[in-house]
């Protein structure tokens, strides 16, 4: 009887694993497409075997400028910043047990926007700065709504409360600047505050690519930690989890990958926040999904790109893309979450 | 409460207005020294410079006065319906609503009356707290601060891609709406103030109909209902009130957030939970707040000046977390 339930769990686990294997090939071959057509399709449609050349360094007239310089750094910007996305949303949400608490809804993003806003608008920053200071603003922010919502007992709900009155402030911030900045610097702003692959520079992409991969392999390697942490704070005690130390470590690599994330690209609505119910309902209950929402986080950026592009005769920032092909699904989710009783 | 310390409170908020005023009247670009607000005020000369610009700033300081009174009222009938210490339009996407209504307006319908713009101001106000009042409120314990405030966040987020996706490519819009996304009373003019007046009046006196019902409504709907009150109209009658007043002058003004969510907090604090003392003692304070915070922002912004929507936000939001600090557990 015990060997035979036994023998149940241990195939039931190599299930859970198989399925998880195909849904992350899955989602690894879908991005893989969508990279390859989005250095394919523009004003030019280039065969794959120019691409191929042009990626192998050759010089070919006209195909080197609009592959080499335009598709290709917007296509891997629009890789990193949606795996930065994605992974960092959804560690996010695991941690405060809430699919609604995801960087961009409790203010973590906004903290960086204000950032970088300053950098651009009043300082007339560009680079490198402009990322750090994004950076340290975002980890400042979400130190502060942290620490505020240590007072007293410390709740999921009230770290969102408090994140929610946070960005109101970051949000009056904002638009203070966007009404002191010269007219002929709003449209760039807003298509900034929208989030936008536009302009995204080759030397740009080593920076991102190195933060997203360190970051990110935090993230994946903690993620068996986040699996018992699930489980409940004493239980992962119990079980040899060092809950503070990894919680503090997971969240410190989503600001950074967010809020790096968002100095590039601005901040991409809705795909920190979509990325991971998206992939903890297709690797199913249980499995890490921090991977897999990076690869969703992806697939929707670059996804919503390729439309914001080529589907409407203006052509729309990616970020205006997803937030009105995430509003629904928002929707969708705050009702069942609350049918549930799950916000709290 | 007792009466002398009722008729002291109304004393001394009258006070504080009357010195707001006076402050309004005073401070700006140009210091006019209070003798001479007084003088011009009485004489209603405006032969010298200091007296033209007093006169400049008769409106703003009034619109000031009716806009703070009508979100602080807005605020306290909203907090009581919804049984929830955070309802405010800000929170309830409200102002979001009202601009995707309005950027919508522009851009398609080609509107450009101060009328249009707030017949479409309200309708996208109305639509978008109902619905976010619709979800926060869904499943068990109702509409709780964190719900209310996480729909209120969600669906403001959403709303704001389409106004993105709309004003994008068309500059001229963008820059309309640069200007109305921060709320400020600066603008303000007679044609304006008269305007959104009657939306206003009747958005009060419903409020003022619905206050006794409301206090029943306080003690839960069971023995409200025992007590005579329907409550699904009370609530109805209420919430139209509270969404008049805040979209009429969201409208005019552009987003003002919090002033509807400290002032009957602080009413609450200080004449106990009865709402007919709450609901006009906060149209008094509201007044005293948003006179006050369009000073502030003339004092700290000068030689120019900072919106009073920035500044309320951040005299507002420490108080929202205040709350949340404070709520205990589970009651969020």
């Amino acid at each position: 009887m015990i060997e035979n339930n036994f023998s149940n769990i241990k195939a039931g686990y190599r299930r859970r694993k198989y399925r998880w294997m195909m849904v992350t090939l899955f989602l690894g071959v879908l991005t893989l497409a969508l990279c390859i057509s989005l250095l394919l399709m523009g004003n030019t449609i280039y065969p794959i075997s120019v691409v191929i050349r042009v990626l192998m360094g050759e010089q070919i007239q006209g195909a080197s400028f609009a592959i080499g310089t335009l598709r290709l750094p917007r296509m891997l910007a629009g890789l990193l910043v949606g795996i930065a996305f994605g992974m960092a949303g959804s560690t996010f949400q695991t941690i405060l047990r809430n699919p609604l608490a995801s960087p961009d809804i409790i203010g973590v993003t906004v903290g960086s926007s204000v950032g970088a806003m300053v950098c651009i608008l009043l300082l007339k920053m560009s680079g490198t700065t402009v990322s750090v200071v994004a950076v340290i603003s975002g980890l400042i922010v979400a130190a502060l709504i942290y620490m505020l919502s240590k007072v007293g007992k410390f709740s999921g709900g009230k770290l969102i409360l408090i994140g929610i009155g946070i960005q109101a402030m970051l949000k009056a911030v904002i638009s203070f600047l966007l009404l002191r900045a010269p007219q002929h610097d709003v449209p760039a702003a807003y298509r900034w505050l929208s989030g936008s692959l536009n302009g995204i520079q080759m030397v740009s992409i080593p920076k991102l690519f190195f933060v997203v991969i360190f970051f990110g392999l935090i993230i994946i390697l903690l993620g068996r930690h986040l699996r018992i942490l699930e489980l409940g704070e004493q239980s992962a005690i119990t079980l040899g989890v060092r809950t503070d130390l990894v919680r503090l470590l997971l969240i410190l690599s989503s600001v950074v990958l967010i809020a790096y994330a968002t100095a590039i690209t601005g901040p991409i609505s809705f795909v920190a926040f979509l990325a991971g119910p998206i992939a903890s309902k297709l690797v199913g209950m249980g499995a890490p999904s921090e991977f897999p929402a990076g690869l969703v986080g992806a697939i929707l950026v670059l996804g919503a790109d390729l439309i914001g592009q080529f589907a409407f005769s203006t052509r729309f920032p990616v970020g205006v893309i997803t937030g009105i092909l995430g509003a629904p699904y928002l929707i969708i989710l705050l009702i069942r979450t609350n049918r549930t009783g799950g916000a709290v | 409460m007792k009466l002398s310390k009722k008729l002291l409170l109304i004393i001394i908020s009258f006070f504080s207005l009357a010195l707001c005023v006076l402050a309004s009247l005073a401070f700006g670009a140009r210091f006019v020294s209070f003798n001479e607000v007084l003088n011009t005020l009485i004489h209603s000369r405006m032969t010298t410079i200091n007296e033209i610009v007093v006169h400049e700033r008769i409106p703003r300081t009034v619109f000031g006065i009716i806009a703070g009174g009508a979100f602080g009222v807005s605020g306290a009938l909203m907090q009581s319906i919804t049984r929830n210490p955070i309802a405010d339009p800000s929170i309830l996407g409200v102002n979001t609503g009202a601009t995707l209504f309005v950027v919508g307006g522009i851009a398609f319908l080609g509107i450009n009356s101060p009328e249009e713009y707030i017949f479409l101001a309200l309708i996208g106000a109305a639509i978008t707290a109902v619905f976010v009042y619709g979800i926060g409120s869904m499943g068990p314990g109702g509409a709780t601060p964190i719900k209310l405030a996480l729909a209120g966040a969600a669906i403001s987020a959403a709303l704001s891609s389409l106004v993105s996706a709309i004003i994008m490519p068309r500059e001229q819009v963008m820059n309309a709406v640069r200007f109305w996304q921060v709320g400020s009373i600066s603008g303000a003019t007679w044609e304006g103030i008269v305007t959104v007046l009657p939306f206003l009046i009747i958005g009060l006196l419903l409020g003022l109909i619905v206050t006794p019902a409301l206090d029943a409504l306080a003690m839960g709907d069971d023995i409200a209902t025992g007590l005579g009150v329907r409550v699904g109209t009370v609530r109805l009658i209420g919430a139209m009130s509270g969404v008049l007043l805040c979209g009429a002058i969201t409208a005019l003004a552009g987003p003002i957030g919090f002033v509807g969510l400290m002032v009957p907090h602080t009413m609450r604090l200080i004449c106990g939970p009865n709402l007919r003392w709450i609901v006009p003692m906060s149209a008094l304070g509201g007044a005293i707040l948003l006179t006050l915070s369009d000073v502030l922002g003339r004092l700290i912004g000068s030689p120019g000046e900072l919106e009073v929507g920035i500044v309320t936000a951040f005299i507002g939001a420490p108080i929202l977390i205040m709350i949340a600090i404070r709520a205990k557990g589970r009651t969020l």
